[in-house]
């Protein structure tokens, strides 16, 4: 047999490497999940492609630390005895950046897959439709998270190095990092649910900007016109119809925020429950009509 | 010519080390890791959707090695491999791949099976190592194996400097090429190849059918190959099953098919005493009995003659024949009776579904 031969001597020949089958192990549909989360994560970066696909999440990357940055060393340098701003308020000023983000990488994630039809070959793979979607949901909340969590860890430990009160700062930073965390998931739900229905990334770009856009821009002209009318009641109410001022809700409700509402009322307990229900709600909704809609793609 | 030979106990050393085998001798040795007698079965096997019936009860037992599945454009091709990677739930009737029912062990099913779409399913902007390591990983395959197989696995469909490029760049035949080893990177027992020699060129499509035959003998992977050619499987299957209208119409060896009688194939050139060789041939043969046909139909009709050999008598009978006569033979080759001619009378009609589409 080939095996037998002696290796050693003329080592010059060429030898040919015939079919070799592979009996190492098969890590099955858990470890094939964990795999399309890491590359759907480090694509959200761009990462593993092209280099004009790093370019745009990387400058949002940038955009979103920098102002923390300044903040920190404005804090620093004056000796200021807090930040210029709440760590809570931070995702809330800076959601330009975070909805232009979403709007492209949501469509990166699920859109390629379904205009180059890669889907039938992931499942025609041990993974199931609610693996592949939870990949995918997963790795772009995880990356979203990184986005808006990044720029508060720089708060934070700029906070603490300007010596200011630890417990106070610790408090803050937790209650930010749970208000990105919320907004995360409901963002990445939301983005994924749109982009999954257009194959063209072009539309689902355009579409989720104007879902995330059209929504706050129409939420907050209500909630000024009630508040001119001093019908305070129904600032909170209004404030359930768009993804921003839904987390803004929450976060002054239960986080110790302070509201960007008009009048800087924000929803009471009662109302903050709904809030958080709601908000719930939506991100185990986006949830389902993902695997709704990945039910019917298959191959 | 490639050697390829494993043994089938060989430990895959997943530590990089490859083994190397020498490629000398000609001997051959059987590949086969998984000994099953029967690799897909389906019994009374039916999916019915609201207004057209894909499978009407179909009943087929496949054995190892490379079998083509022959049908019209919506015969139920696509469907049954649905269902057999248990994507599709049946509307009645079981079926079996690898000895798992595809009702209940879909992903276990999944992880020993390859799968080939027909249609185009790479991404442009990434490289075919990248993609197929992926789905290599996806397959459930560690990282570091991941890479090696695939390595291995593009350069055995024959993809060499061009897999760091982007695919975008690829012609069909490498599309091709990238969509098969993808397919059997993670070393499957049995793979679906859906439609491969779609979109080929002649060229194209004998390399593809070349390197199908290949994963049964050389790398030990049953295939099952689908087409709405029913002449181009013939070379390449040990068994076709034919269905139309999600009804089996037939299923058998290939052998039974075309192996009974041996059909020549003669070519002769012309010469000024014999403007017209073939013909001079013919006239020839037919003198000491032996009748020719013209092979009207097939490629080179007119100058191509057929005849049955009954034997190595045959053969020198014809070399004899044709040096008398002071002609030079262009070939003469052994050609197998095409699956085609084997219907007749009843299935005629069927047939002509079969082997045109629709």
């Amino acid at each position: 047999m080939a095996l037998d031969q002696p290796m050693t001597g003329d080592q010059t020949r060429i030898h040919d490497i015939g079919y070799r089958s592979y009996d190492g192990p098969r890590l099955g549909r858990s470890y094939a999940t964990r795999s399309l989360y890491s590359q759907s994560l480090r694509g959200a970066y761009g990462l593993g492609r092209s280099a004009k696909s790093k370019v745009l999440p990387m400058l949002l990357f940038v955009v979103m630390c920098v102002p923390a940055a300044i903040m920190v060393a404005v804090a620093v340098a004056t000796k200021a005895k807090e930040l210029p701003v709440d760590y809570t308020r931070y995702a809330i000023v800076m959601q330009a950046v975070i909805s232009l983000y979403v709007a492209s990488q949501a469509p990166q994630s699920v859109s390629r897959d379904l205009r180059f039809k890669t889907v039938p070959l992931y499942f025609s793979r041990p993974i199931e439709t609610a693996d592949y979607v939870r990949a995918k949901f997963a790795a772009l909340a995880s990356a979203m998270f990184i986005l808006t969590g990044a720029p508060l860890l720089v708060l934070y430990v700029g906070a603490l190095l300007a010596k200011l009160d630890f417990t106070d700062q610790t408090k803050g930073f937790a209650q930010g990092l749970v208000s990105v965390a919320l907004l995360s998931l409901l963002f990445a739900g939301i983005g994924l649910v749109i982009a999954a229905v257009t194959p063209r990334r072009g539309f689902g770009i355009a579409a989720v900007i104007a879902v995330l856009t059209i929504s706050y821009g129409s939420v907050t002209t209500l909630q000024a016109i009630a508040h001119a009318q001093n019908s305070t009641d129904a600032i909170a109410w209004i404030g359930l119809f768009s993804p921003v001022t839904l987390i803004d809700g929450v976060q002054s409700a239960f986080l110790g925020a302070a509201t960007n509402f008009p009048g800087g009322v924000g929803p009471s307990n009662g109302e903050g429950a709904v809030y958080v229900l709601v908000t719930l709600g939506l991100i185990a909704a986006t949830y389902g009509l993902l695997i709704r809609r990945y039910r019917k793609v298959g191959l | 010519m490639f050697d390829f030979r494993v043994t089938p106990t060989d430990p895959y050393d997943s530590r990089g080390t490859p083994r190397l085998l020498h490629g000398l001798t000609t001997g051959v040795f059987p590949v086969t890791t998984v000994v099953l007698v029967t690799v897909i079965a389906t019994e009374s096997l039916s999916k019915r959707f609201p207004r057209v019936t894909a499978l009407d009860r179909l009943s087929v037992d496949v054995g190892p090695g490379v079998t083509g599945l022959v049908g019209a454009n919506g015969a139920g091709k696509s469907t049954l491999i649905k269902i057999l990677l248990g994507l599709s739930p049946a509307t009645e009737g079981r079926a079996e791949v690898l000895g798992l029912d595809v009702a209940t062990k879909g992903a276990a099913i999944r992880e020993r099976v390859g799968y080939m779409p027909e249609h185009d399913c790479l991404p442009p902007d990434v490289s075919a190592t990248e993609f197929v390591v992926h789905m290599a990983r996806m397959s459930g395959l560690p990282p570091t194996a991941a890479r090696e197989r695939t390595a291995d696995t593009l350069r055995h469909v024959g993809l060499y400097e061009e897999r760091y490029r982007p695919m975008g760049g690829y012609s069909t035949g490498m599309k091709q090429r990238v969509k098969l080893a993808q397919a059997l990177v993670h070393d499957p027992d049995l793979v679906f190849l859906d439609e491969p020699t779609n979109g080929l060129d002649p060229v194209g499509r004998d390399e593809m059918l070349g390197l199908i035959r290949r994963i049964h003998t050389d790398f030990g992977i049953s295939v099952l190959v689908t087409s709405h050619l029913l002449g181009e499987l013939e070379r390449t299957c040990d068994h076709v099953v034919i269905i139309d209208g999600g009804k089996l119409l037939r299923s058998s060896s290939t052998t039974d098919f075309t192996q009974t009688t041996t059909t020549l194939a003669v070519e002769v050139t012309d010469t000024d005493e014999h403007p017209d060789g073939t013909r001079a041939v013919r006239e020839a043969l037919l003198a000491r009995g032996i009748t020719v046909e013209s092979g009207s139909g097939l490629p080179g009709a007119g100058h191509i003659l057929l005849l049955t050999a009954q034997g190595e008598e045959t053969y020198d009978l014809i070399r004899d024949v044709i040096a008398d006569l002071g002609l030079g033979l262009v070939r003469m080759e052994q050609r197998r009776h095409h699956i085609a001619e084997v219907f007749t009378e009843g299935d005629e009609q069927r047939k002509e579904a079969a082997v045109h589409g629709s």
